[in-house]
């Protein structure tokens, strides 16, 4: 385990480090002193093992490829933004836009995410122990959203794909986000990422909800409100 | 951009420490805003003084001989003097304040002092030797100018009644009609700046009887764009966000204190932070701490 000390080193030193290890290393490393800061443990692209001891700023983890990252405090805006692979873990809570735009990979959240989390996801997996604030998922195309408590105001407006796993309340939905069938196959996929996220929820628990594809084709009869 | 920063104190142990902890945050928060920052410090209060800040760009002539034209006490800190009077001369000193074009008159109140000017918050905290004034709660700002110019006039916090303070990271849209509809209520407001009229208007709803929370919940209808707003009051504290909740905010809540920032990295370096309560504000909810009179 090496050990990089923010209150010793600069950043760009550390994410160089993180970022210059071999593509096949399993290496492990423990960030110290985070103190909130920005874009630490950005832009990673080797299956090593990170854990960041504290809270972080915007876009801790963002774009990463293959690595595990964890945040044992909480995590500022733009966690794992735009995230292709690997896996994040935050122990504490999550700000604004969690996971936003990711096209794989898992973000699991511990604690409570704020708003727009998993905003326009694009194929990557968002699971959240706590509550998600307003308008998440919103424009979502693809992966899923999974909320084991409540969800604010316009889940999943002007959604495209993805789905969308709620097990608490839902205060409202967004344009053109309606609650779904849960069929056999949707249990089996939430089953394996509440296992992943080391979630103690049953599928059962939730609902789900997803497009009801009606803003897919401008149609001339909504031509009136432009 | 623009980085907020509030501390409100519980614990009296602190209050010697309120300008240290408020610079050290406020610094935190230079990136978000290199145009100007600004300070309002609650200290002092009930000790039967009425407290005037003024603000001069010629200190070493407006302030030469300040003391016997105005009639009262005056105690200069670099562009900046904080004029103290008895509670029933206050009228009459604000009368021969306003006589005196040079003289800009940054706030009024039993126990707010404002410290703002153009620069890094470092540097201004330093001009104004912050880190060494004690007081129960107090405010900053450190600006990245969009609604109006990068003045002294321009920077925050706005004080437009006795002993209130707001500062704002956003930007108003309706803030011109906003103005015309208080300037016909008969309230002054004297700069371009959206977060002025903001100001005047929570001015405007208290005089009008409303408390703190009650003029924060009118601004909910009243004011359209987007803001994190941080309210003084003599005794009081306040947060809050619009309702879509674009600009960042991070509360924290110890026995010691309350403190918001505009990032958690504003909020790192404060005392017994690990134990926190640590939340966003939610959106168009209204947060109000008030002291124990």
């Amino acid at each position: 385990m090496t050990v990089l000390d923010l209150s010793a080193i600069k950043l760009r030193e550390l994410n160089a480090t993180l970022q210059g290890v071999e593509p096949d290393s399993h290496a492990a490393f423990e960030v110290r002193n985070p103190q909130g800061g920005h874009a630490i443990a950005v832009g990673l692209n080797a299956p090593i093992d990170v854990t960041i001891n504290g809270s972080t700023g915007y876009y801790c983890a963002g774009m990463n490829q293959l690595a595990t990252v964890r945040v044992t405090g909480s995590a500022g805006p733009g966690v794992a933004q735009n995230m292709m692979s690997g896996k994040v873990i935050v122990d504490g809570d999550a700000s604004q836009y969690a996971g936003a735009t990711s096209r794989g990979g898992i973000l699991v959240i511990k604690g409570n995410a704020t708003s727009r989390c998993a905003i326009q996801i694009k194929g990557g997996d968002v699971v959240v122990h706590g509550d998600i604030g307003h308008m998440s998922a919103y424009m979502a195309q693809s992966g899923s959203l999974v909320v084991l408590g409540d969800a604010g105001a316009d889940l999943g407006d002007s959604i495209y794909e993805s789905h969308l796993f709620v097990r608490g309340s839902v205060k409202s939905l967004g344009a053109d986000c309606v609650e779904k069938e849960m069929r056999p196959e949707h249990v089996e996929h939430l089953s394996r990422l509440l296992h992943e996220a080391e979630a103690d929820a049953k599928p059962e628990e939730f609902r789900r909800y997803g497009s009801a594809r009606t803003l897919y084709h401008f149609e001339v009869d909504n031509a009136g409100p432009y | 951009m623009c980085g907020v920063v509030g501390l409100f104190l519980k614990d009296k142990a602190l209050e010697p420490q309120l300008g240290a902890l408020l610079t050290d945050m406020l610094v935190t928060m230079t990136g978000r805003g290199p145009d100007s920052a600004g300070i309002a410090v609650y200290r002092g209060a009930d000790d039967g003084q009425v407290k005037l800040t003024v603000q001069s760009a010629n200190p070493d002539v407006d302030f030469a001989g300040l003391a016997d034209t105005l009639g009262a006490s005056v105690t200069r800190c670099d562009t900046h003097a904080i004029i103290s009077c008895a509670a029933e001369e206050a009228d009459a000193v604000r009368t021969r304040i306003a006589a005196i074009p040079a003289l800009r008159l940054m706030s009024t109140g039993d126990a707010i002092e404002i410290y703002k000017e153009v620069g890094l918050p470092a540097k201004v905290a330093e001009r104004f030797d912050i880190p060494s004034l004690g007081g129960t709660h107090g405010i900053g700002h450190t600006r990245m100018a969009t609604e109006s110019a990068v003045t002294t006039l321009g920077a925050h916090p706005f004080s437009t009644g006795p002993d209130q303070c707001l500062v704002h990271n956003g930007a108003l849209s309706n803030h011109n009609s906003l103005r015309r509809d208080l300037e016909d209520e008969g309230v002054e407001v004297m700069s371009a700046c959206d977060t002025e009229a903001a100001a005047a208007f929570l001015t405007w709803k208290m005089q009008q009887g409303a408390n703190l929370g009650e003029a924060l919940e009118a601004s909910l209808d009243a004011l359209d764009g987007c803001y994190t707003f941080v309210v003084g009051t003599k005794e009081g504290f306040a947060v809050l966000r619009d309702p879509v909740a674009c600009k960042p905010a991070v509360l924290a809540e110890t026995d010691q204190y309350v403190a918001l920032g505009s990032e958690f990295r504003a909020l790192a370096n404060l005392p017994g932070i690990d134990d926190a309560r640590i939340w966003e504000p939610e959106p168009a909810t209204v947060y109000v701490w008030e002291r124990q009179a």
